[in-house]
């Protein structure tokens, strides 16, 4: 399988706060990496440097190869990254059909038609056709999550970012969640997942990384990466969630 | 099957209503006295420059104070391309909607490095800068300015009606096409990249939509229209000086209190906000400084009251629209 994106050396701090710490790790073309830490770890800090929406102090980011670590956030995303927001972003004042319709013709490039039917698919997949004629600004937590995730789905990324999207779901939505990510995966998208819903990553994810204070400490195999003593360390606390 | 609809019963009809409108004050300068004829070409200069400030800071969120900058450099280009370069009225309006982008962009570029109220106080330093600076110009009055040779403006039509009439027909075609512009730019794709980043730059940014490019494009767009909007105005006012020109009252304030009243960020809201505007003006001039006061406690009141302007308390959730921008699913249960 070949890489489709590639941190190397990534560094950043805010002042004494380091979020990202020598950060090096790849993600292969159609693999699901699933990313764990606990709260403050750097982890969606990590995602604003993939998606450039904040500046790397040094380090390399490389997608299928070519260095990106100067472009644009607009332009990463028209290269192929998305991302979901953990604190939702929705266009409040456009619906939320609107919403996907930005990603679909902006980041996907998509025309008139073409995009109409993506959004029209994206929403049918993500449960949110019935309030495609609503509002964005008045959405509850729920169907603002599921919003992030639509409207991420819609700008036809190579690689999606998922930002802790599983929170807050019942049994079934859950399930139904992890299956619209399965879809996903089988149309040869690569995926990174930020998730503190184990059992939900776990379902989905072939590897997992580990962060904790901006430094990837624990790399491999699911199964073999929640059993380390390192990491029952760190997740003492929210094991009970998986 | 879902459809995509992007018009609504209500949109289609006040579009006829609309087309009526235009077409009756198309035909005023037969049925209305010169009076109400110079009434209405400055409700159609002061809609154009609503429209322009609401695209401006009400979407690309440039919230300019300094407008009066392009106001009158448009004038003073117009009598500059008439007097000095001998240019017929009519072959000088392009220029100067040339001239508002040329000297646009390069601003732009300056200012745009300012955020937030920076920008604001940096748009108002240019356009004291572009008053200071045709003060200084002797060919055109200096100071105390200049007014319009009458062998120029006869060059529009002979009879002072006929020349009225022009001057008005002028006013309300600029205003058409700015409306019209405004409307089918925010139908467009490029419209709804402008839209999300009105609600939502973050978010706008991380779907692929280039901010600085986007607004760059407004502000040299608006400027140029800006420039073409104030050659207008001085063509019907026949007389330009420094502090008319680049006046921060007449040029912004005013066209502010229209967009903020009236509902900012949508294209209803400076049509609303002009008709209020000049119904205060009208019925409260005759009382002097009180009337500012007044128009003052207007806009707090609505401010207070309705945040979101007149037209955001008409609109309320539903979305409801007269100019058709939406794109609503349709069939959403099969």
């Amino acid at each position: 399988m070949t890489t489709i994106l590639e941190l190397s050396g990534v560094q950043k701090a805010f002042g004494a706060v380091v979020v990202a710490d020598d950060q090096s790790w790849t993600l292969k073309q159609g693999e699901a990496l699933g990313v764990l830490g606990p709260n403050g770890a750097g982890k969606t800090s990590m995602f604003n440097l993939v998606t450039g929406t904040l500046p790397l102090d040094s380090g390399t980011i490389r997608l299928d190869g070519q260095d990106i670590t100067g472009w644009s956030a607009a332009r990463r995303c028209r290269a192929g990254i998305a991302r979901s927001f953990q604190v939702p972003q929705p266009f409040g004042g456009m619906t939320i059909y609107e919403n996907a319709y930005v990603a679909a013709t902006q980041g996907a490039g998509l025309s008139g038609a073409e995009a109409e039917r993506t959004c029209l698919t994206v929403l049918k997949q993500t449960g949110l056709m019935k309030k495609a004629n609503v509002m964005a600004g008045g959405l509850p937590l729920l169907d603002r999550k599921r919003l992030e995730l639509a409207r991420a789905m819609c700008a036809k990324p190579r690689v999606l970012l998922l930002d802790e999207i599983a929170g807050g779901l019942t049994e079934s939505e859950c399930h139904s969640l992890i299956e619209t990510i399965k879809g996903l995966r089988e149309t040869g998208i690569s995926i990174v997942w930020i998730e503190h819903v184990v059992h939900a990553l776990l379902a989905v994810v072939d590897r997992l990384i580990v962060i904790d204070f901006g430094k990837k400490i624990a790399e491999g195999d699911p199964r073999t990466i929640m059993d380390s003593r390192e990491v029952k360390e760190i997740f003492l606390g929210i094991e009970a969630d998986a | 099957m879902q459809t995509v609809s992007r018009s609504t019963p209500l949109s289609r009809a006040a579009m006829t209503v609309l087309l009526l409108i235009v077409v009756l004050m198309a035909a005023a300068p037969y049925w209305a006295g010169r009076a109400e004829l110079r009434l209405l070409g400055e409700v159609f200069l002061y809609l154009s420059l609503a429209t322009l400030w609401n695209l401006l800071a009400g979407y690309a969120g440039l919230v300019s104070v300094g407008q009066q900058a392009f106001v009158g450099l448009g004038g003073y280009g117009f009598f500059a391309a008439t007097m000095l370069w001998g240019l017929s009225p009519l072959a000088a309006l392009p220029i100067v909607f040339v001239l508002g982008a040329v000297i646009s962009a390069p601003v732009a570029v300056l200012i745009f490095r300012l955020r937030g109220a920076y920008f604001a106080i940096g748009t108002w330093v240019v356009a004291e800068v572009f008053r200071l600076s045709f003060a200084q110009v002797a060919a055109l009055g200096g100071g105390s300015g200049s007014s319009l040779p009458s062998a120029i403006v006869k060059q529009l039509a002979e009879g002072r009606d006929q020349r009225e009439a022009v001057a008005y027909w002028l006013a309300l075609g600029v205003a058409v096409a700015v409306v019209g512009a405004v409307f089918l730019l925010l139908r467009s794709r490029q419209g709804v990249a402008l839209t999300a980043i009105r609600d939502n730059e973050l978010a706008a940014k991380s779907l692929g939509i280039d901010i600085w490019r986007t607004k760059f494009t407004v502000y040299v767009a608006t400027a140029a229209l800006t420039s073409l909007v104030g050659a207008l105005i001085f063509l019907q006012k026949l007389r330009i000086s420094p502090d008319a020109a680049f006046s921060a009252n007449d040029w912004t304030a005013f066209v502010i209190f229209i967009v903020v009243i009236g509902g900012i960020g949508t294209v209803e809201g400076p049509i609303i906000g002009t008709l209020v505007f000049f119904a205060l003006r009208e019925t409260l001039a005759d009382l002097g400084t009180t009337y500012l006061i007044a128009l003052g406690a207007v806009a707090i009141i609505i401010m207070l009251r309705a945040p979101k302007g007149l037209w955001g308390l008409v609109r309320g959730k539903r979305g409801l629209e007269l100019f058709p921008l939406s794109r609503r699913v349709m069939g959403q249960g099969d």
